[in-house]
């Protein structure tokens, strides 16, 4: 009788076995590497505002505190975005005719609000609250970068919730004294590990199984 | 196997049923199963029946898709009701599945020459009925396109599954049991897939069969493998047997929900997985062997042995109703003596008297050898003892669900007509891949039907 198959197809058949193993796991590797890359956490992804607000200008340069814009950072969920009229404190003065910013003076005009476009969007299911943050010593630059760098602000954490984890695990690294909170280019002294677990125990932080647990940020 | 015994001719001991019947050879044998698959025609039975089924499938699809487009609350689940049909269907059909894993692999074991010609559609059945399984908590969480949150891998999340849970021990083990199940069946099919092969009757069967039978030529190399792989994977699949079914009792005895949470949970879900298994071996079986002519393969040895297997693991079952009971009253505990009082009196007393009827009361005419021997009768039993034991589930889930501790938190339930549609979609695909099965593979495994002609000749017609 007749072979139905060449003989080749002996070796197809092992082969197809090594094949599907590595494959499949170059596969699985492939997602996973995925689901942690900019494409799905648009990390260093920077998005054209309505105007092209420098945070680098502002803050950097001028030394302008968070909070006179954030204002409502250190008793609200929500940092808040400044209305124009704090825009216009200082640009009813200083370059108030240059065509560059004919947008926040329309808007200061027509009474409607710029449409900023939102850089750090967190899952609807989170629970995310930056006054607890700010008064347990966590500063702006832990999460945001050194947004005094940035003259178009991009997300410089990939804000997976692993990355929320590793510091509700463990918190006492990026733990700072009440005055170094809005202090952009902190770094953590020599002393951070006696300093952290100083400040955790002054700060009455909970216990990691409080901060670890699922009705902590999903409520 | 051994050819020394001496025969069993002596009069006053009665002699069994054979397990084949006299008269056939190994070519007869290969003719008469592999033609079923290669050149029997499509009778107007297979195809009415195929259509039927196939229509019952598509009412599953469409059931699934409505449930995706309007989620769970198509269905008559509400808190406090959160397990309605999806887990009663769950738990049923992955209990039948296990009489497959019983016969093909503790049977085989233990040496009984009479599990040859039905484990390979019992082990079919047994994946058929793990998939109908599998589709229940996938479409019970509600997004079954998050279901692979199941699973353990590094996720971005940062969290592992709660492996102190027991609806995650489901996942493994219902995994598990499908795949040593897969490649168990797979095992035992390549010497029938070659027989195939080389009767196939066009380029196409010869292709198909062909390379599913992964180049087995017969060598004696090959049979010697061939038979460790079996016996590995029967050694494999025992423990599972037992195991899987005790983990989806887990589901229950581990949360304190009166009725639930008792210790006689694991072996009776397992005596009741048997129990409801080989009735559904029984309802495949007797059809098949009707309509294909296989009375000789199949004979009544085989349907009185599965009728005292379902009456050994029915009184095991009703061994099991009974305990649930004394130990509520013994326990004393308020709740669970409350509990046993809702099943004879609440609300949903209706099913528990049905459960018992079709559960403890008519299998006791197995004792009959007449009732055993009456292959009408078997089936109808078969059909009665499935319907008990789909019952039993929904007693188990919907009493208890309904009658928790606080009087505040009771609640009834109604299934809808999506609850229904979705079960009886999954029945119609039960079947439906069952009806494949016949025409696409061999029923019964022609290999080991041919050492059994080489036993039944050798020992002089001693059906041991």
């Amino acid at each position: 009788m007749a072979q139905i198959f060449h003989r080749s197809a002996n070796f197809l058949a092992s082969f197809s076995l090594l094949g599907a193993v590595v494959l499949g796991g170059l596969a699985l590797t492939g997602v996973l590497v995925v689901a942690r890359s900019p494409y799905v956490t648009n990390e260093r992804l920077s998005r054209n505002q309505p105007i092209q607000f420098s945070h680098k200008h502002h803050v950097g340069d001028e030394g302008i505190d968070c909070r006179y814009c954030h204002t409502s950072v250190e008793s609200s969920a929500y940092a808040g975005i400044p209305p124009t009229k704090t825009c216009m404190n200082c640009h009813s003065v200083l370059f108030n005719n240059v065509g560059y910013l004919e947008p926040v003076r329309e808007s200061y005009r027509t009474d409607q609000s710029i449409q900023w476009v939102k850089v750090h969007r967190l899952a609807d299911y989170v629970y995310f609250n930056h006054s607890i943050h700010i008064n347990k010593g966590i500063g702006c630059s832990s999460c945001h970068g050194s947004i005094n760098q940035m003259p178009l602000v991009f997300q410089a954490s990939p804000l997976t919730m692993s990355w929320c984890l590793d510091c509700h695990r463990n918190p006492q690294p990026n733990l700072r004294p009440k005055d170094q909170v809005f202090n952009m280019d902190w770094k953590a002294p020599a002393d951070q590990e006696e300093a952290g677990k100083k400040l955790a125990a002054d700060y009455k932080l909970r216990t990691t199984v409080e901060l670890t647990s699922c009705s902590t940020c999903h409520r | 196997m051994s050819v020394t015994q001496p025969p069993v001719n002596v009069p006053e001991i009665r002699r069994l049923d054979p397990v084949l019947e006299p008269g056939h050879t190994y070519a007869s044998v290969t003719d008469k199963i592999a033609a079923v698959v290669l050149t029997r025609p499509l009778g107007i039975g297979w195809l009415a029946g195929f259509t039927l089924t196939f229509s019952l499938v598509m009412l599953l699809f469409g059931s699934l898709a409505w449930l995706i487009v309007k989620g769970v609350g198509i269905w008559g689940i509400n808190i406090p009701i959160g397990w309605g049909f999806a887990i009663v269907n769950f738990v049923w059909w992955i209990g039948i599945g296990h009489a497959g894993t019983l016969i093909s692999a503790i049977l085989f074991l233990l040496n009984q020459k009479w599990r040859t010609s039905i484990n390979r559609f019992a082990e079919a059945m047994t994946l058929f009925a793990v998939a109908c399984a599998g589709i229940f908590p996938l479409i019970h969480t509600g997004r079954p396109w998050m279901a692979y949150y199941m699973m353990p891998y590094p996720s971005t999340m940062g969290v592992w599954p709660q492996f102190r849970s027991p609806l995650i021990w489901d996942v493994f083990a219902v995994s598990t049991y499908g795949t040593v199940s897969l490649m168990f069946w797979f095992i035992g099919l390549l010497p029938d897939l070659a027989t195939l092969r080389d009767r196939a009757k066009n380029r196409f069967q010869q292709l198909i069969y062909g390379a599913l039978a992964m180049g087995w030529r017969g060598s004696a190399h090959h049979w010697h493998r061939y038979q460790s792989a079996y016996l590995l994977l029967a050694g494999l699949a025992t423990p599972l047997v037992l195991s899987v079914h005790t983990v989806v009792s887990f589901d229950f005895a581990v949360a304190i929900v009166p009725g639930w949470h008792t210790t006689i949970f694991p072996p009776y879900f397992v005596a009741g997985a048997i129990y409801s298994g080989f009735a559904m071996v029984l309802t495949l079986a007797i059809p098949l062997r009707k309509a294909y002519g296989l009375q000789d393969f199949i004979t009544m040895r085989h349907l009185d042995n599965m009728a005292k297997v379902m009456l050994a693991t029915g009184l095991i079952v009703a061994y099991g109703y009974f305990v649930e009971f004394f130990m509520a009253f013994y326990s004393g505990n308020k709740f669970d003596v409350f509990l046993a009082q809702q099943r004879l009196h609440g609300p949903y007393a209706h099913y528990y008297y049905a459960l018992i009827l079709c559960n403890i009361l008519t299998p006791q005419l197995l004792w009959f050898e007449k009732v055993r021997r009456n292959v009408a009768a078997l089936f109808v039993m078969s059909l009665v003892i499935n319907t008990g034991m789909w019952l039993e589930r929904f007693v188990i889930v919907v009493i208890s669900l309904t009658r928790d501790f606080v009087p505040s938190a009771w609640g009834r339930y109604q299934p809808t007509f999506w609850d229904f549609s979705t079960f009886i979609g999954t029945l119609g695909l039960f079947v439906m891949l069952i009806f494949l099965f016949v025409r696409g593979l061999p029923a019964i495994a022609i290999s080991e039907m041919r050492e059994l002609v080489a036993h039944e000749s050798h020992s002089g017609g001693d059906h041991k």
